[in-house]
């Protein structure tokens, strides 16, 4: 289909700015609470509660430097951040009223400071201390930041051709457009971090050279792509990815069929069925091996998509792909029922013998998580259930090698401004480590 | 249904609402549809002395996303003609002969000029004159409005000049922009004024310009100060109400009050009447909201007084004024202290921070298990759950708690933090009735300590 003519981008970022009006109302709403519980749920700690007076009092460069300080990657968080489960969740005002639309207020006052071109955060003096960082996403960003701050040389390596990370590549842009990621990494690297794009560890990045050149290296390579389902056809599947992927960078060529299944239940699953809803799918419906009470996917995003119309399957398990030569036309599957809980607490589903049944279908999506780190193997460095292990100080069993972000979620659900946070207390174990080696 | 209806000083009105003289009741038209939107009556604009108004004229004060919460204004009197104002004043009255419709004015200071103006008013019909001895910029410099206001033997003179030619009640309009406005209400009461009104407005600069440096509003580069009124001047306004309805003099005079100065709702209302005013008069409220405010004005006393069964306005009119005191003659045995609701605490921590960094510091964070803890959560803390179901809980050490109502003040729910009357521990006494009896404690903090030793007295 053609959807040139389709106005506005279905894909747009959904949430409008905030007018300097509706801004100015929603902060003086704000209590001002002393030891506020936002930014106790923020897991970068902004003070939310001065951020917001300050855009009351019309102290708009105040406002954005108090996010700045606690969080680099504000711009994005802003946009991006499961607030309901964050601050604006934790909102005194929340439990019998409105929530203060924390993230929107943040919006508002990063948008400013950009649209302005402020430069709000400078570098600190040189210390003569090197720092490699292989990755540009959340952690590998805001690590930078923090470390440029405290006067460290930076040097970002990363095996994509733009910075980001999934902020770039992975977070739809209903949520960020490519923009505000890119805007964001070009803050890091003005305040003197060398990018270096297309440079991947372990193919053309060698990781004893890297140790033999910098004082310290702080891993922040994310996830991988979604892992193998292990079923006949599987080929015919569509990676949710890499479909998001396309999305934020060329969406007219993104080919979304008419009967579209999405195979998970988490935030990406629901990102992918999104997508396809406004990319014109006819129907969408999501399989998920458990029941809505097991889904990974956050209630708010799990309310969104339902209002989108797309449609769910529980209890079904995918057994293999239907197809007439390249074309899928059905998808085989089990229905489960709930047995055990495992160890995370959530009920086991097991398989009914002889329930087997086709769902038709031209296109199939999966979205079941991404591959754990590949690289700790080949750099011996320990794991914990496939993903990075770090001490308290983010600190690998590699000594001055330390990693953050989705590559540590061993436990808990990965988010953009953990991984900030994550990079921002690396940094300053970073720094801290690095002060004792110069006996300073 | 309470009887809201009014007599003031032999004026009638429906109920005790009138326009103040000012914008509102500037024009026939005008005080035409408040009368249709059942506003009990109008003074009108001051009319008088010839004057020239300027642009900018009003100023706003806002607060805290909260529009207008006092207006301040270079305003003069009417500048519309003299002849077109009593025409008009003359119309209005034939056409609502049960509404109060009081003409106020100003003119230079001698005889023959209130003479003149005196016998002009009455020729309209109107039921009353109101003498403005308030207008605080303008007209004072040229003798007028608060340069009359603020000299209570002008006041005196000016008003027997009046009441020498008047036959319709006098009321004097006071200015608050004197230390102590009794002085001027006696000077009125003495000249013979058949009613007083007060407030007028403050005076006042509203804002400077950040951007330039000007007066804001700026008047061609210049600005200065004007009269402030709305509902940031009701607290000033209500004492001034009580010190004028309290004083002996006056209360021997027996001359009606009319408030204002704030009033923007019943419940406002309600508080003037409880100090001593006979009736009301508006003008902010009206500017900010329109005719229309009558509705809840009206309705909302006339509910109140239902759910008290008040009948009408006398049976409450100054019930408070008994309850006024000077500060030696309060108890200072009276104990009250703060208690916190739990079940309504939002654990905004504003009552915390609020006693701890500027009071007492009597306020603790508890946790689950009760024990005392700091503010501050762990870095690695986060989620809504973590920052919410073990959130701290501020509770009151009532051993320590003084009593000074702070944490009440600031606390964002309503009803959540109670002042709690507590059994006096020690005899009710009096600064008076002490330093009458023990006069060493008043200039010897020596003698004070023994005294709190007696009377087991911690303060920490
Ligand atoms: C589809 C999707 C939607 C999401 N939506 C949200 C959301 O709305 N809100 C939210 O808070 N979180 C969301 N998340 C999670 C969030 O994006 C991640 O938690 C966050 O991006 C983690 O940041 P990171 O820096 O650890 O990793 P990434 O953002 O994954 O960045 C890793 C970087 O490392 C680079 N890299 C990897 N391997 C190598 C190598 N060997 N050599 C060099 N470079 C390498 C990659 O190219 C990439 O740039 C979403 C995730 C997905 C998958
Ligand atoms: C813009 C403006 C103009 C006013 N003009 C007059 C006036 O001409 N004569 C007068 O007696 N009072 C005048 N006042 C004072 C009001 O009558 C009234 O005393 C004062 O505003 C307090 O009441 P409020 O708080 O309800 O506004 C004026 C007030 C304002 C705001
Ligand atoms: S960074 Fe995210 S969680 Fe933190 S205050 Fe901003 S929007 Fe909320
Ligand atoms: S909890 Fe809500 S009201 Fe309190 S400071 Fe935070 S955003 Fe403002
Ligand atoms: S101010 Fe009121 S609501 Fe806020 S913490 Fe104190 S008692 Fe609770």
């Amino acid at each position: 289909m053609d959807r040139e003519e389709v106005r506005p981008d279905p894909l747009a970022e959904l949430l409008p700015a905030l007018s300097d009006h509706e801004a100015t109302l929603e902060a003086n709403r704000c209590l001002f609470c002393f030891d506020a519980p936002c930014t106790h749920a923020c897991p970068t700690h902004i003070d939310v509660p001065n951020f917001i007076k300050k855009i009351a009092t019309g102290n708009l460069i105040g406002s954005a430097s108090t996010i700045l300080k606690s969080n680099l990657l504000g711009a994005t968080c802003a946009r991006v951040c499961p607030v309901q489960e964050l601050c604006e969740g934790a909102c005194v005002l929340g439990a019998e009223h409105r929530p203060i639309t924390v993230g929107r207020l943040q919006r508002y006052s990063m948008d400013f400071a950009s649209d302005k071109g402020l430069e709000l955060i400078r570098p600190g003096n040189p210390t003569g201390k090197r720092v490699a960082i292989v990755g540009s996403g959340a952690a590998g960003l805001s690590c930078a930041g923090e470390l440029r701050k405290l006067g460290h040389e930076v040097v970002v390596f990363d095996k994509r051709g733009l910075p980001g990370g999934l902020s770039t590549y992975g977070i739809i842009k209903l949520r960020e457009p490519i923009e505000v990621a890119l805007a964001e990494a070009d803050m890091i690297s003005s305040l003197g971090a060398h990018f270096e794009y297309e440079r991947e560890l372990g193919q053309n990045l060698d990781f004893k050279e890297l140790q033999a050149e910098f004082d310290a290296i702080f891993l922040a390579v994310g996830l991988g792509w979604t892992p193998r389902l292990g079923i006949p056809g599987e080929e015919l599947i569509v990676d949710g990815l890499a479909m998001i992927e396309q999305s934020k960078t060329d969406e007219k060529r993104v080919v979304v069929g008419d009967k579209v299944l999405v195979i998970g239940a988490g935030n990406t699953a629901v990102d992918c069925a999104t997508i396809a809803k406004r990319l014109g799918a006819r129907a969408v419906t999501m399989v998920y091996r458990r029941t809505e009470c097991e889904m990974s996917a956050y209630d708010h995003e799990y309310d969104f998509v339902k209002a989108e119309g797309v449609r769910f399957k529980f209890l079904t398990q995918p057994v293999a792909v239907l197809h007439d030569g390249e074309k899928v036309v059905g998808l085989e599957c089990r229905s489960m029922q709930l047995g055990e809980l495992d160890e995370s607490g959530r009920a086991t589903p097991v398989p009914i013998e002889g329930s087997e049944f086709i769902i038709e279908t031209d296109q199939i999506i999966k979205a079941i998580g991404q591959e754990k780190p590949a690289l700790a193997a080949l750099l011996g460095i320990d794991t914990i259930r496939g993903f990075l292990k770090v001490n308290e100080e983010f600190e690998t069993n590699l000594p001055n090698v330390f990693a953050g972000g989705d590559c540590i979620r061993a436990t808990g659900s990965a988010s953009t401004v953990m991984a900030v946070q994550d990079g921002k207390m690396a940094a300053d174990s970073i720094h801290k480590k690095l002060s004792l080696s110069s006996g300073g | 249904m309470a009887d809201l209806s009014t007599v003031f000083a032999g004026i009638k009105s429906p109920n005790p609402f009138w326009l103040a003289s000012a914008p509102p009741s500037n024009s026939g038209e005008q005080v035409h549809r408040a009368f249709e939107a059942g506003w009990g009556g109008a003074v009108w604009k001051t009319i008088g002395a010839p004057v020239l108004n300027v642009s900018n004229r009003y100023g706003a004060f806002h607060y805290g996303g909260q529009k207008m919460v006092g207006i301040n204004n270079v305003e003069l009197i009417s500048d519309r003609p003299l002849d077109v104002n009593l025409r008009e004043i003359a119309e209005v009255k034939r056409a609502w002969p049960d509404r109060a419709l009081i003409v106020s004015a100003m003119v230079e200071s001698n005889p023959d000029a209130w003479r003149q103006i005196v016998r002009q008013i009455e020729d309209t019909g109107a039921d009353g004159i109101e003498l403005n001895y308030g207008c605080p910029h303008g007209m004072s410099e040229r003798g007028m409005g608060s340069a009359v206001g603020q000299v209570p033997e002008y006041c005196e003179q000016i008003t027997s000049w009046v009441k020498n030619v008047a036959t319709i009640p006098v009321i004097v309009k006071l200015t608050p922009n004197i230390t102590n406005i009794v002085g001027p209400a006696r000077g009125a009461v003495a000249g013979g004024a058949d009613a007083i009104s007060l407030i007028n407005t403050l005076n006042s600069i509203t804002a400077v310009n950040l951007d330039n440096f000007e007066i804001s509003p700026n008047i061609g580069g210049k600005g200065g100060h004007g009269g402030f009124a709305g509902p940031a001047v009701k607290p000033i306004a209500l004492n001034m109400l009580a010190a004028v309805a309290s004083d002996e003099v006056i209360v021997r005079s027996g001359v009606p009050i009319s408030g204002m100065g704030g009033i923007s709702a019943w419940r406002d209302a309600a508080e003037f009447v409880l100090l001593g005013a006979s009736s009301l008069q508006v003008c902010t409220a009206v500017m900010h909201y329109g005719f229309r405010i009558i509705d809840d004005l009206c309705d909302g006393l006339s509910n109140w007084m239902d759910s008290k069964q008040i009948e009408s306005l006398n049976d409450i009119r100054g019930k408070s004024l008994s309850r006024l005191s000077a500060f030696q003659d309060l108890d200072l045995a009276f104990r009250a202290v703060a208690r916190i609701d739990q079940e309504k605490c939002i654990q905004c921590n504003l009552c915390y921070v609020a006693c701890n960094d500027t009071a007492h510091q009597c306020i603790d964070l508890h946790n689950a298990i009760g024990q005392v803890v700091p503010p501050g959560h762990d870095v690695r803390s986060n989620g809504k759950k973590e920052a919410t179901v073990n959130r701290p809980r501020p509770v009151v050490r009532e051993d320590d708690c003084v009593g000074c109502r702070l944490c009440h003040n600031v606390c964002p729910v309503e009803g959540c933090i109670e002042m709690v009357e507590l059994p006096p521990s020690r005899p009710a006494v009096t600064w008076s009735e002490l330093s009458h009896v023990r006069p060493d404690i008043t200039q010897d903090w020596d003698a004070m300590k023994r005294y709190r030793e007696e009377t087991g007295i911690h303060i920490h």
